[in-house]
């Protein structure tokens, strides 16, 4: 038998919360590991072994000089690159930065804040070395994760839904929040992952998983605000946990530029 | 042609529901849940959407109380009974490792036998043109045959028409004509019931009903009548096949394509789109494989893949392929057109796409322009 893939799971600006969906995933743990050599996962060993790696497993995002460093090296000791969650593939929260004024901050925040080297920025990994997989979510969904893991290791291409939220909701027999109740929803505009959680719940979707390939915000916000949902209320929805994945922040500038266009 | 019955009061409906399940059907309504008419498993009477009716427009659904003591009155929901039939979630098949090799099974379906309880006339033509899909070509489907064989049909005729009905054009209802096995008309004092059907009619017999008095069947048939008249939305079905496939390439399709979300909930609740994804899923710990079928949708890019690209990747052209499809391609391949005029596409489209204004404005202005 062939040796197991190499799998390094590395952190950058994040919570942690997509690595530690793996380790929460008790019922295919084991499996997983019979498959897998996780050779550097800090969440999971002290053992922790240098490259290469058939299989880099990246969270979060590039928000420090060293980062920008860290992950160049990470890509040239790696075969495979996989982003996992909002922060690797679309900034996440902390690119929130993008609309505030971070040097105040870091000045009136931190006591010593010459400590602090962080970026005017936050940016995905993409933007920054070549990526082979982009998973979604925040936090991811792990079975995606252990799916994408699984496909590399056996040398096929991940199944992973690239759908929007709705059709997740009509399968289930959710109904559609915002024809039945009027309530602003990103669902039609973002991509699977969740299984349209919060819909089944009565609220309307904020957009966790990041726009769907090929979205098309600018009916859809028409559409909420024909309805009276103003653009301070839709801003906010928007500017998340991927606020300045493209779609998102194009459709968040655009609210901004026509506050009371209501088409 | 049996003479209809009547039954009264109308909480006698409640009889009828219990000799439903004596014969061991699940029996299925409409219920008030999420805000909206939906489909559910009931066993009383109490749970039917009495003294509610919805209010629709294009993306925009609504559920009002009524002060009439209607049972009836709102039109159809988000559901439709291909929930039932061709249900969004199933396994197909099953293979397990062995030491020497595989062990394949069908999988079993273990659905009770249903009894569709309210089933409008948009609704039947919708499974008649679903059971041309799943059963009258050359391959059928054996979940579909195993449901629908021993599905019984309660219809419910309609007396009020909502604001995205357009069936009167599509020559679909609101009556019922065929399909059912018993149908109500609802009046003001108890309901008109007509008999389809010799299982239909061998289970109203334990009702012990009268023959209806001929002023509650003038009622009922005027009430259809009536509804039949309120509507104010239509498709104009002349030549629409040949309309649709010699303007390919018209404007109109570029602007509708800036508009649609491509979110897939149209087909989702049309009661006739029958697209669907099949993948193999494996258990990681015991090797054993699903066959797992799910509700799929042609409007979002992924569905248009060959050979892992999409065929069809702008919105324009997954729009296109629907509407050809459902309006005129479909004749050509079930002898039918795939659209029942129920107008559930219409009231779900998020941003309120309007089946017939999108065929209105091609006939409108035809370019006469095959690709």
């Amino acid at each position: 038998m062939a040796r197991k893939p190499r799998v390094a799971v590395m952190k950058f600006a994040s919570c942690d919360g997509c690595q530690l969906s793996l380790l929460d995933a008790e019922d295919e743990l084991l499996a997983v590991c019979d498959r897998l050599d996780f050779v550097y996962f800090a969440e999971a060993s002290s053992v922790l072994q240098p490259g290469p790696y058939d299989i880099a497993v990246v969270e979060g995002s590039i928000t420090t000089v060293e980062d920008e460093q860290r992950i160049r090296e990470l890509r040239a000791c790696s075969t495979r690159l996989v982003t996992i969650g909002a922060c690797a593939t679309a900034g996440g929260i902390q690119a929130l930065r993008a609309w505030g004024d971070s040097q105040e901050w870091i000045r009136t925040i931190y006591p010593r804040p010459e400590y602090i080297h962080a970026l005017a920025t936050s940016t995905p990994i993409a933007a920054h070395v070549l990526v082979d997989y982009e998973l979604h979510g925040c936090p991811i969904n792990a079975h995606q994760l252990i799916e994408v893991l699984i496909a590399f290791a056996s040398g096929r291409s991940p199944n992973i839904p690239a759908h929007s939220v709705c059709l997740d909701c009509k399968r289930r027999g959710t109904v559609c929040v915002m024809v039945a109740r009027g309530q602003a929803c990103l669902g039609p505009i973002t991509r699977t992952g969740c299984g349209a959680l919060c819909p089944t719940y009565n609220r309307g979707c904020y957009g966790c998983f990041g726009p769907v390939d090929g979205g098309n915000a600018p009916p859809l916000l028409a559409e909420f605000r024909r309805q009276g949902h103003a653009a301070e209320q839709l801003v906010p929805l928007l500017r998340n946990f991927n606020a300045t994945a493209p779609l998102f922040r194009e459709a968040g500038e655009s609210l901004l530029d026509n506050p009371t266009d209501d088409r | 042609m049996v003479a209809p019955l009547w039954l009264a009061p109308k909480e006698r409906l409640q009889d009828l529901i219990d000799a439903l399940r004596q014969r061991q059907y699940t029996v299925v309504a409409p219920v008030v849940d999420q805000a909206a008419i939906v489909y559910d498993e009931i066993d009383h009477i109490d749970r039917l959407p009495r003294g509610w009716i919805d209010s629709q427009a294009a993306g925009h659904y609504r559920l009002q109380p009524t002060s009439r003591d209607r049972w009836f009155d709102f039109v159809v929901g988000p559901d439709s009974w291909k929930k039932y039939l061709f249900p969004a979630r199933c396994v197909l098949s099953t293979a397990k490792p062995l030491p020497d090799g595989w062990q394949f099974e069908s999988a079993a379906d273990d659905s009770p036998a249903y009894a569709f309880l309210g089933a409008r006339a948009c609704e039947l033509a919708a499974i008649q043109v679903q059971d041309r899909v799943f059963l009258e070509g050359p391959w059928i489907d054996q979940i579909y045959q195993h449901r629908r064989s021993r599905a019984f049909i309660v219809a419910v005729n309609c007396t009020r028409s909502g604001e995205n009905c357009f069936c009167v054009s599509m020559r679909t209802g609101p009556a019922c004509h065929s399909g059912y096995d018993l149908a109500l008309t609802e009046t003001d004092e108890g309901f008109v019931v007509d008999i389809g059907s010799e299982r239909g009619g061998d289970l109203i017999a334990s009702l012990r009903l009268p023959e209806a008095p001929l002023e509650k069947c003038t009622a009922a048939r005027l009430s259809q009548e009536r509804a039949a008249m309120q509507q104010s939305k239509q498709m104009a079905t002349g030549d629409l096949p040949n309309l649709l496939m010699t303007n390919l390439e018209h404007p109109r399709w570029k602007d509708v394509g800036d508009r649609c979300l491509s979110c897939t909930n149209c087909t989702m609740v049309c009661p006739t789109c029958f697209c669907c994804s099949v993948d193999d899923v494996t258990d990681l710990n015991t090797g054993a494989v699903e066959r797992q079928r799910q509700w799929d949708s042609c409007f979002h890019e992924e569905f248009s893949n060959l050979n892992g690209r999409p065929v069809r990747n702008e919105t324009r052209s997954r729009y296109r392929q629907w509407l050809t499809h459902k309006l005129a391609t479909w004749h050509d391949q079930f002898d039918t057109s795939g659209c029942v005029g129920c107008g559930r596409c219409i009231a779900w489209c998020p941003v309120g796409i309007d089946i017939t204004a999108e065929v209105a404005a091609l006939r409108e202005a035809p370019v006469r322009c095959p690709a």
